[in-house]
């Protein structure tokens, strides 16, 4: 923890290093993959597209393209961003005088609350902007007038479960992984006893944080799509 | 432990601000120069692509339209052609038969002619023969006549005994 001496602000370095270094990674996966764009698609070109074309899918599955067609920079970008994240913290970790450095950024109740609260905050400006005053207000008297304070929870539920579900998994799945490494680390005994769980949960930790990022967008578009949308 | 600046309000009393603005700020920059570098440019490849396959298939559409049309002009030249081909043959056909009857009749118009002319030669030439024969027989009788009578008889009887003879020949005949 480091607090900076103008503002009185904390910083968990840690966080700091590894959201820088996960955006890094994102620009650096894309910005080479679309060099040398060819209507022809070829390699990694390939690749971004069907990244593109993903979340074309979700979000058209949620809204009209029309509607949701502005929110695609934001879904490729969120997916592409919590998935690198979700990533980074499965092959090592590394421990510096009892601090944790390098794991996932999204392993951090505040990360993750950031990018939920983030989108939540986004759907009620586009809310705002695209229906105006009036629509957007009466979507809470929807479908009941009596139902409008659940309506307001909802909005908080929301915000709290779409960060804090991203959190839990990816936090979980680090906690195993660092479990499991400390058992394969105590002894012979314990590295062939750890050998095979380690394994097995590497692989579904890769599972659960590609599902997770899936989940995150999609989420994503469906929140917005009840604020944007008038079919829903 | 390791995991204790990890779980949520493991950092205690205060809120770490720090972190939510350097998330914040993170994630709009990577967004703000990922849509500027890497979604841009794709997305105008793609969309490049999507108007050429548009294009495209409008092309293809047209020239298929096209070719249905240029077939049923071929077709409806050929059909043409091919009652126009009956009609001639039908027209050689007709010209012929009349050409025939026409050849027929010219032959047998001929033939008749002919016939005509060589049966008028016939009795021409049997004429001409009776009247030789005849002027023979006078000639001749004539001169058996002379022979016979030496000067016995005159002139005039002579004559008369001429003519005489000669209508008994053209009673003869």
């Amino acid at each position: 923890m480091w607090q900076d001496p103008l503002f009185g602000l904390w910083f968990n370095l840690s966080n700091v290093m590894m959201l820088l270094v996960a955006a890094l990674v994102v620009f650096l996966i894309a910005f080479i993959s679309t060099r040398n764009l060819n209507l022809k698609p070829t390699g990694m070109q390939n690749f971004m597209e069907w990244i593109m074309d993903f979340v074309k899918g979700i979000i058209k599955s949620n809204m009209d393209w029309k509607d949701g067609g502005r929110f695609h920079v934001l879904g490729i970008t969120l997916i592409m961003f919590i998935f690198v994240s979700n990533m980074l913290g499965l092959p090592f970790a590394i421990v510096v005088q009892g601090d944790l450095w390098w794991k996932s950024p999204t392993a951090d109740a505040t990360v993750t609350m950031t990018l939920a609260a983030t989108v939540i905050i986004l759907s009620h400006y586009y809310g705002l902007k695209l229906k105006g005053v009036k629509g957007y207000t009466r979507g809470y008297l929807q479908p009941m007038p009596f139902l409008a304070p659940l309506k307001v929870i909802e909005e908080f539920a929301n915000t709290l479960t779409l960060g804090l579900r991203l959190y839990g998994n990816i936090y979980a799945g680090e906690i195993l992984i660092a479990l499991l490494a400390g058992a394969a680390t105590a002894g012979f005994l314990g590295y062939v006893a750890a050998f095979l769980p380690f394994m097995a949960w590497l692989g579904f930790s890769i599972f659960i944080g590609t599902i997770q990022a899936f989940i995150f967008v999609m989420l994503t578009m469906v929140y917005l799509s009840h604020k944007v949308s008038d079919d829903h | 432990m390791f995991f204790d600046h990890l779980a949520l309000g493991a950092t205690g009393e205060f809120l770490n601000i720090g972190d939510i603005l350097v998330t914040l700020s993170t994630f709009l920059v990577l967004m703000f120069l990922l849509k500027k570098f890497a979604w841009g440019p794709l997305m105008g490849v793609m969309q490049q692509r999507e108007d050429l396959i548009a294009s495209e298939i409008e092309t293809a559409e047209n020239s298929r339209l096209e070719s249905k049309k240029m077939l049923d002009e071929q077709r409806s030249l050929l059909k043409d052609a091919r009652t126009q081909a009956q009609e001639i043959v039908e027209n050689a056909k007709k010209q012929g038969e009349v050409s025939r009857e026409e050849i027929i009749t010219t032959a047998r118009a001929e033939s008749g002619r002919m016939k005509e002319a060589a049966v008028l030669e016939i009795a021409n030439e049997r004429d001409k023969a009776i009247s030789a024969v005849r002027q023979e027989v006078v000639a001749l009788s004539l001169l058996a006549a002379t022979k016979v009578l030496e000067k016995e008889i005159s002139e005039e009887d002579n004559r008369q005994l001429i003519n005489e003879t000669i209508a008994k020949a053209g009673e003869v005949q």
